[in-house]
């Protein structure tokens, strides 16, 4: 079925895979290498679930040393390595492959030490990113970035795809959050970037390693910040008539100097399947929804709410509704937070993640619906509108042949609108093998190939996670044929 | 004799690389010259100056981007950024005047290669957060671009960051896309007076605690403050700690009263008005504490709680004064003047307590004879030098301006 196209793996690794497991044993702790076929079968696949590889052998390590030796070992062996955090990548960002060994970071999810006064936590990177936040949350401090998966997600993966969330419209995606980390680099050599201060000597590699999606080593270990929560915060609800009416609407409250913390956009589709699941109270007559929260003490919400109804009024909403109650404000972010399985339960769906600049908000969601119409397929969209980061979801029925190509057409359609307008191909899953060869799109062969000489430096054999980000003919392999 | 180069177009300025790259031959990047003086001094028969690539080239207020061409002085970008009350949310700071240069003098380009933010970073970030997309130019002759104009971007590699603070030894920038934010309502100002080094930290530590969002978290050494007096918002050669609050105006009130509450009981406490606590940041944006002496300075990056540690431990080999910012994360020491401004002894304590210091002002002979930038470990340093041949094979760009081999 699948359209993507994955490398022919190497048979003499494959043949090796006896000694290599053996190998691996001697190296890491006892039971830390699965190497049966159903315990290899439960890491065949992350997210991007359309796509499946058996690994070669998957090694859940307990330190950083292990896992130096284990890179080590694979370095010295040519043997290709696929990092996994939760393995909750949307764009098949840990898909394995068939000669490659999946190391993953999940038996390494300690608190190393927490920093009230510099307000830093120190962490093994198998963490899920709410676990951060519950173990400061006493003290009244979190971890700001909060993509939707944060229950399941894990620091590494958030480090190897620069994830956001909801949020990050006020407090920044990882990238912004993280002061330090130790890395593991291809060879085994165990470096350390950043520490617990601001702002790090020399060039700023762990900026440049965060959101290289594997492909320059492992963090086993980072610093984060923390922040101290708002005294209080509260949502409300916008509906209105028509997408564009919700846009400018958007465009209006931004302009106005407010910045919400988070400002999230539903469509019609969304609204109803989200109300179905959640029953938050979301108006079911309106063609778009806002949920914009803002924080502060409670006369500050009060002021701040009362300024975005005046903006909102502007542009004759259907519903204008402030949360009364915490349990509202959970049920209205339950609705939010749930959407991607609340969408589930009707249909199959591929999740696209595409950003515009906010004034073609309109344009884009206009250009959407007509693909969605050409591809006969329906289209829900729900968004962070505060950046312009979209996430059309397009729903088909995986049951019925040839659906899910054409359901990958139809995406890749959309991401080139996307980039048509102004916007990038992700703003928060990645490229992974989902949009890899769409980055020609985006990118010319110059840019293209800035970035790949970055890649041979960190790995100049190309072994970490293979056949993501870039065109197959742009990697280490392909060029040299 | 060196050959000035004036580039107007992105085309001549490729071309003037790549030629030189062919030759193997040493470009000294200059944009207003602003930041000349920091760093190790560039030998190189070519200065290629980038001020004429200069002008706004996008501004939507609405979406909060602005991007312009490198050249483009950092005034420029304030006054289109006034028109629309939105500010650069780094403060990045001017350092013309610490260094005997004029002010404003600073091009966007230059802000971005040095990558150093003022105050606000606590709250808002560094200037490198606010870097949305960029245009340059390699060390073959190689227009590239990366990022864009959208808040969020994870397509490919982020060399936005990878370039920031690169100091022009990795490529030449022709064009920088920025993230701005709306200027808030209203600022206000607590200054709490005659605290110890250690007790001011404690309380900018304190006060960063709060949820009240505070956006400046400065303390000033008595001699250091005392530069400042001419402002008339301190009182002469008394130490002081301050705190900014920016916000809507009730949240400013209520925020300054709750922080005053919480530290009058520490000290006499002045409040600074709107108009006030705009004058006393803007002299800190270009470090009038530091403005009109010679005296070497240091900028010294490490964790607010180990600042007084790492202050104390120097006063040990000589006088020094200090300033503490970013809640005691970022230091600024002058010493008195030396064979090499401090840097062995300045050097073995951070090692010791963990940060690392950035020489960055110092005569041009000091400068050549120490490392002003903080030295990397080995494998740092190898990783560094792999991606500087990534973008600059020859090694003619900026060379030695950071580190002797880079």
């Amino acid at each position: 079925m699948s359209t993507i196209e994955l490398p022919t793996p190497d048979r003499t690794i494959i043949g090796r895979r006896g000694t290599i497991v053996q190998d691996l044993m001697r190296l890491v702790s006892p039971g830390s290498v699965i190497s049966d076929d159903d315990g290899r079968r439960a890491f065949e696949t992350d997210a991007f679930t359309a796509y499946k590889r058996m690994p070669l052998a998957v090694v859940l390590p307990r330190s950083t040393d292990e896992i130096s030796r284990v890179l080590a070992y694979c370095h010295k062996h040519g043997i290709k390595v696929v990092a996994r955090g939760a393995g909750t990548s949307l764009s098949g960002g840990a898909l394995p492959a068939e000669d490659a060994v999946v190391v993953g970071v999940s038996r390494m999810n300690r608190v190393l030490e927490v920093n009230y006064e510099d307000r830093t936590a120190r962490v093994e990177t198998g963490i899920t990113n709410l676990q951060i936040s519950a173990e400061v949350a006493e003290r009244g401090f979190f971890y700001a970035p909060d993509p939707s998966s944060q229950l399941a997600c894990s620091l590494a993966g958030n480090i190897a795809m620069n994830s956001g969330g909801a949020h990050c419209l006020k407090y920044g995606v990882t990238t912004n959050n993280l002061l330090g980390a130790k890395i593991v680099l291809v060879d085994g050599e165990v470096i350390e970037l950043g520490g617990n201060h601001l702002d790090a000597p020399g060039y700023d590699l762990l900026g440049l390693f965060v959101g290289s999606e594997g492909q320059f080593g492992i963090a086993t270990e980072a610093t984060v910040r923390i922040l101290r929560v708002a005294e209080g915060a509260r949502p409300m609800l916008l509906g209105f008539g028509s997408i564009k009416a919700a846009s400018e609407c958007v465009s209006g409250i931004i302009a106005s100097g407010i910045l919400p913390v988070a400002i999230e956009y539903m469509d019609k589709p969304a609204i109803h399947v989200c109300e179905a699941f959640a029953k938050a109270g979301y108006p079911l007559d309106a063609e778009a929804l806002l949920i914009v929260e803002v924080e502060g003490s409670p006369d500050e919400i009060e002021a701040l709410l009362e300024r975005i109804g005046k903006i909102a009024a502007a542009h004759a909403p259907t519903t204008v509704r402030v949360s009364g109650s915490a349990e509202e404000s959970a049920a209205i972010w339950k609705g939010r937070k749930s959407a991607f399985g609340a969408i589930g339960r009707i249909a199959d769906y591929l999740c696209m993640d595409g950003t515009i600049p906010l004034g073609r908000l309109a344009d884009a969601l206009a250009g959407i619906g007509e693909i969605g119409e050409r591809f006969g397929f329906r289209v829900a969209n729900i968004f962070h509108a505060g950046d312009g980061n979209l996430h059309p979801l397009i729903l088909y029925d995986a049951n019925t042949p040839g659906e899910v190509e054409k359901a990958e057409a139809c995406g890749a359609e959309i991401m080139k609108l996307c980039v048509d307008l102004g916007g990038c191909l992700t703003g928060e899953h990645g490229v992974g093998i989902e949009k890899r060869d769409l980055m020609r799109y985006q990118y010319s062969d110059t840019d293209l190939a800035q970035q790949v000489r970055i890649k041979d430096a960190f790995d100049p054999d190309w072994l970490l996670n293979p056949a993501k980000v870039f065109p197959l003919d742009l990697q280490r392999g392909a060029r040299r044929a | 004799m060196t050959q000035i180069m004036r580039p107007t177009e992105e085309a001549e300025l490729a071309r003037i690389i790549a030629d030189h790259a062919r030759r193997e031959a040493a470009i000294e990047i200059v944009g207003n010259g602003s930041k000349q003086g920091i760093g190790r001094p560039v030998t190189a028969a070519t200065q290629v100056v980038t001020r004429n690539f200069r002008g706004v080239t996008l501004y939507e207020p609405s979406e909060m981007v602005i991007s312009a061409r490198a050249g483009t002085p950092l005034s420029t970008i304030q006054n289109e950024l006034d028109k629309h009350n939105q500010r650069l949310a780094a403060e990045p700071l001017d350092l013309g005047p610490m260094l005997g240069n004029p002010e404003g003098a600073a091009t966007i380009g230059g802000v971005v290669m040095a990558n150093l933010s003022g105050s606000r970073r606590i709250l808002a970030g560094a200037v490198r957060d606010q870097v949305l997309g960029l245009r340059a130019i390699n060390g073959r002759g190689e227009i590239f671009k990366t990022g864009g104009r959208v808040m969020k971007n994870v397509t490919g590699y982020d060399l936005c960051r990878g370039l920031s603070g690169s100091w022009g030894t990795l490529a030449v920038l022709t064009e920088v896309t920025l993230k701005v934010l709306p200027n808030t309502e209203e600022t206000r100002t607590l200054l709490v007076l005659d605290q110890p080094d250690e007790l001011a930290v404690e309380l900018m530590c304190a006060a960063m605690g709060t949820p009240f969002e505070v956006s400046g978290a400065l303390h000033l050494d008595e001699t250091l403050a005392g530069r400042l007096a001419a402002l008339d918002l301190i009182e002469k050669g008394r130490p002081t700690t301050a705190l900014r609050i920016e916000n809507a105006s009730p949240a400013v009130a209520y925020r300054i009263a709750q922080l005053s509450a919480r530290f009058r009981p520490h000290g006499q406490v002045v409040e600074l008005d709107h108009a006030a606590s705009i004058r006393f940041w803007r002299a800190i944006q270009r470090l009038q504490f530091l403005v009109g002496t010679t005296g070497p300075v240091w900028r010294i990056s490490t964790a607010p709680s180990r600042a007084t540690e790492v202050v104390r431990a120097i006063r040990g080999y000589s006088e020094l004064n200090v300033a503490y910012d970013w809640s005691g994360g970022l230091i600024w020491i002058e010493t008195p003047a030396s064979a090499d401004a401090g840097a062995a002894d300045i050097r073995r304590v951070v090692a010791t307590l963990g940060g690392h210091g950035t020489l960055i002002r110092a005569s041009e002979t000091v400068r050549a004879g120490v490392e002003c930038f903080q030295p990397l470990e080995p494998g740092v340093m190898s990783l560094s030098r792999r991606l500087k041949k990534s973008f600059d094979p020859a090694g003619i760009l900026n060379p030695g301006r950071m580190y002797v081999e880079l």
